[in-house]
């Protein structure tokens, strides 16, 4: 018997089908696996049965019951819930107040006996969380624990998490993790809504791969592995890349030296960094988020002024540069966060041009033809699927990075900074990232790459530099670097070439 | 033939009463486009109404007045910029300091240049044009001032040009979307709202004007009357498009003369004059609400930009 059950779920948006007949069951107590690349249709899938869409046609099936699911009211009434990767959460009330809000509506609030009752609940989910604390306080992690705990407090026995890992570091997702597996041991149903293999293979029961709105196959996780849920995602089965030749290491392009940078609330973020790019290298900044990764590709971009030090592009100084000095000395950058990269209400063509209006501009005048030819070519060259006219924000994740690599590869930059350039992208599209700045370093540029995924830092560097705490711990040679070096390097344990600016 | 007649000078009052609520409306959606809520409109037009009868008064030429409205009102659109842009203050707040700044400074110096007259102290105002007088019912309609001439033919068109055509626009855009990729994109954000902000003055300050110059020839406390806050409605009816924007102070300049022409038959009705008087608020009321319900405010809007 099963828990929920979709059946021949059909959603179109225009003429994209998101869900085609798509078949979901879900059994009491376990975890289920929605795996899929981005745009396959999980969410979509998931949204219905939450109420948040309308299904086309199909039929969606709650305890042997079928059901029509209007609204999350009504979901949360069938005991769904759902944690979306955006939290509706009111930050400066109290975790108790955001756990109730909207489902106890007395007159008048007790807020002790609402208190012990939300940690009575917590306690008995084993959610480690304190009720009086205020959520505009919290850590990422502990904000999706109250979001995790309002669901519960609503008795939710299917519990729907989208892509929860997104936002988490490690040591949170392990939390998450023991936390999913005792909501199972008490009976509760958890949708694990995710394109990340390893998490999928280490947490789920079963697994039901989407692809193209199609649901490809529901299997037990046991009898499966990584490669063969891969090929099922992408229908195909080769994927990652190979980097090619030693690096001619020659002449340096980016010299950074003892740069010095504050965060947003003033205090030291980047403490003495010194390091060299080459030619036809790829240098990657390896670290633990939020180690000065930000502020360096920041600084080094203009949008955030450095305290002291140089920041050299062919041996010229543009340390305090705006960022329009630093597209003009030759130095293109992919941003860290593709929606803050780009105007979304703006079209594809718009978003092409905004860092050379001046080379498309005739007497003030957009000379739209030639906007638009040229972003019809780099459309085609970079196999970005949308059109010149459409709405920045209507593309999904992959194409927008893809606008935002053909922006800044179609000037030829002799630098390229490219902080987390395939973060909460898909196999395909990482794919596709990866091999852009392959063929950037083949070119000549030298790449600066700033990525939390170490495989990725492994794959594509020619070296390798730690971040931590905001310094350089040590540089080293990709040859020379295995996992347990960088993962010591990577929580400060140790430390190498201190106070050596790095040498090839 | 009595029917053409009333649809004539109805159409000709409804151009008439929407020409300054479109120019500040049209100053309104070049801030608001670039980030920047512009309450400050009340009291740039207020003071943009005093500033050109004064001046005009002054020099005698009505040319030169409008010239210094519109002066003044570019001048408290660098004060409104210099607030929200620069300082990053809170928009409402500084918005709706400006404008209660601009009335006091603009009754004080009225009431330091004409006293307490008991008369309104008047001007000969712009006269209307008479294009093609002989003709009946064309005649009629094309009986207008200048200004409403160069709003309906030349503010609104150009302003629709610059914002979608030109690379100017493209930059105001950007920067009330999303100023973070516009300034990352190299587009100096302060600059481009400074600019936006004061063009905007200078048109709110326009229709002001328009009020003392062309249909008064006098300045009175009451003369803008709320003007300014139906165009900050209008804005959000048009969904920051001039050429929405421009249908939505017709669709207000309409009902208005609609309302005086209904008062002024004498109709014997049981329902008090005010009635009428309230009229067009109504009708803007309900077309926000429609027309609200899809706005998409830009996304920058109220948000002060600072690089970290």
């Amino acid at each position: 018997m099963h828990v929920v059950e979709m059946r021949q779920i059909t959603k179109q948006f225009g003429d994209v089908i998101a869900n085609d007949r798509v078949e979901f069951q879900l059994k009491r107590g376990e975890i289920h696996a929605l795996l899929g690349e981005n745009g396959a249709g999980k969410t979509t899938l998931m949204r219905i049965l939450f109420g948040l869409y309308r299904e086309d046609s199909g039929e969606v099936i709650v305890d042997d019951q079928p059901v029509r699911i209007g609204s999350p009211k009504d979901a949360i009434a069938l005991g769904i819930g759902m944690v979306t990767q955006h939290f509706a959460l009111v930050p400066p009330f109290s975790v108790a107040e955001n756990v109730i809000m909207g489902y106890r509506d007395s007159l008048s609030m007790d807020m002790k006996a609402i208190e012990a009752e939300v940690a009575s609940s917590a306690k008995k989910f084993t959610i480690e969380i304190d009720p009086s604390a205020i959520v505009r306080h919290l850590s990422v992690g502990q904000k999706q624990r109250v979001e995790i705990l309002k669901a519960l407090f609503r008795e939710a026995r299917v519990l729907i998490l989208d892509e929860p890992t997104a936002v988490l570091v490690p040591q949170e997702v392990d939390a998450l993790f023991d936390i999913l597996r005792n909501l199972r041991e008490q009976g509760i149903s958890v949708i694990f809504i995710s394109h990340k293999l390893n998490e999928v293979m280490a947490i789920s029961d079963r697994v039901t791969v989407l692809r193209d709105g199609r649901a490809i196959s529901t299997i037990d996780t046991s009898s499966t592995t990584p490669s063969e849920l891969a090929k099922m995602m992408v229908g195909r089965e080769t994927f990652g890349v190979t980097r090619q030749g030693e690096a001619v290491a020659d002449q340096p392009i980016l010299q950074v030296e003892r740069l010095c940078a504050d965060d947003g609330r003033g205090l030291q973020a980047l403490k003495d960094i010194s390091f060299v790019v080459n030619s036809g290298e790829i240098l990657g900044i390896a670290g633990v988020g939020g180690n000065g990764q930000k502020e360096l590709a920041e600084t080094l971009c203009g949008t955030r002024q450095p305290t002291s030090g140089g920041i050299l592009v062919r041996d010229k100084q543009m340390s305090g540069a705006s960022p329009s000095e630093m597209t003009a000395a030759g130095l293109g950058r992919v941003p860290e966060d593709r929606h803050a990269g780009m105007v979304g209400e703006l079209t594809v063509a718009d978003n092409m041009v905004m860092e050379h209006l001046s080379r498309f501009t005739k007497r003030g005048m957009l000379d739209r033809k030639a906007i638009k030819n040229y972003t019809d070519q780099l459309i085609e060259q970079f196999q970005i699927k949308a059109k010149p006219s459409d709405r920045a924000r209507t593309l999904s994740g992959g194409n927008m990075q893809k606008l935002l690599l053909a922006r800044v590869l179609a000037n030829q930059p002799d630098v390229l900074i490219a902080p987390q350039p395939t973060r909460g992208l898909d196999v395909g599209a990482t794919e596709y990232v990866h091999n852009q700045l392959l063929e950037q370093r083949q070119r000549g540029a030298a790449v600066l790459l700033i990525s939390e995924d170490l495989d990725e830092i492994l794959a594509l560097s020619d070296r390798i530099a730690v971040v931590y705490e905001g310094e350089i711990v040590g540089v080293l040679p990709v040859h020379d670097a295995d996992i347990e070096r960088l993962g010591l390097m990577m929580s400060g344990v140790i430390k190498e070439n201190k106070d050596a600016v790095p040498q090839i | 033939m009595v029917v053409a007649m009333f649809i004539a000078t109805l159409t000709a009052a409804t151009l008439r009463v929407a020409t300054p609520i479109l120019l500040a409306a049209i100053g309104e959606t070049f801030s608001e486009r670039a980030g920047v809520l512009n309450l400050g409109i009340e009291g740039i037009m207020f003071l943009g109404a005093f500033v050109g009868f004064y001046t005009a008064d002054v020099s005698g030429s009505l040319w030169v007045g409008l010239l210094a409205a519109i002066m003044s009102g570019i001048l408290l659109g660098l004060l409104m910029a210099f607030f929200t842009v620069t300082l990053g203050v809170n928009q409402h707040v500084s918005g709706l300091g400006i404008t209660l700044l601009a009335s006091g400074l603009a009754l004080y110096a009225f009431r330091l240049n004409y006293g307490g007259s008991a008369t309104p102290p008047s001007i000969p105002p712009f006269e209307q044009l008479t294009l093609l007088e002989n003709i009946p019912v064309l005649g009629t309609i094309l009986n207008q001032y200048m200004l409403t001439y160069i709003g309906f033919l030349l503010v609104v068109p150009i302003s629709w040009w610059v914002m979608y055509r030109t690379s100017f626009g493209l930059k105001i855009r950007a920067v009330g979307e999303n100023p973070e990729a516009a300034d990352a994109a190299g587009i100096n954000v302060f600059r481009i709202r400074y600019i936006a902000i004061a063009a905007g003055g200078g048109l709110m300050a326009m229709g002001g004007a328009f009020l003392s110059l062309s249909q008064l020839g006098a300045f009175t406390h009451g003369i803008i009357a709320g003007r300014g806050w139906v165009a900050i409605a209008l804005v959000i009816f048009g969904n920051w498009n001039p050429s929405k924007v421009m249908l939505g102070s017709l669709i207000f300049g309409g009902t208005y003369a609609l309302q005086l022409r209904l008062q002024a038959m004498g109709l014997q009705l049981p329902i008090p004059y005010e009635t009428f008087l309230a009229l067009p608020y109504i009708v803007t009321i309900i077309a926000l609400v429609i027309a609200g319900r899809q706005a998409s405010y830009p996304a920058a809007l109220l948000k002060p930009y600072r690089r970290e």
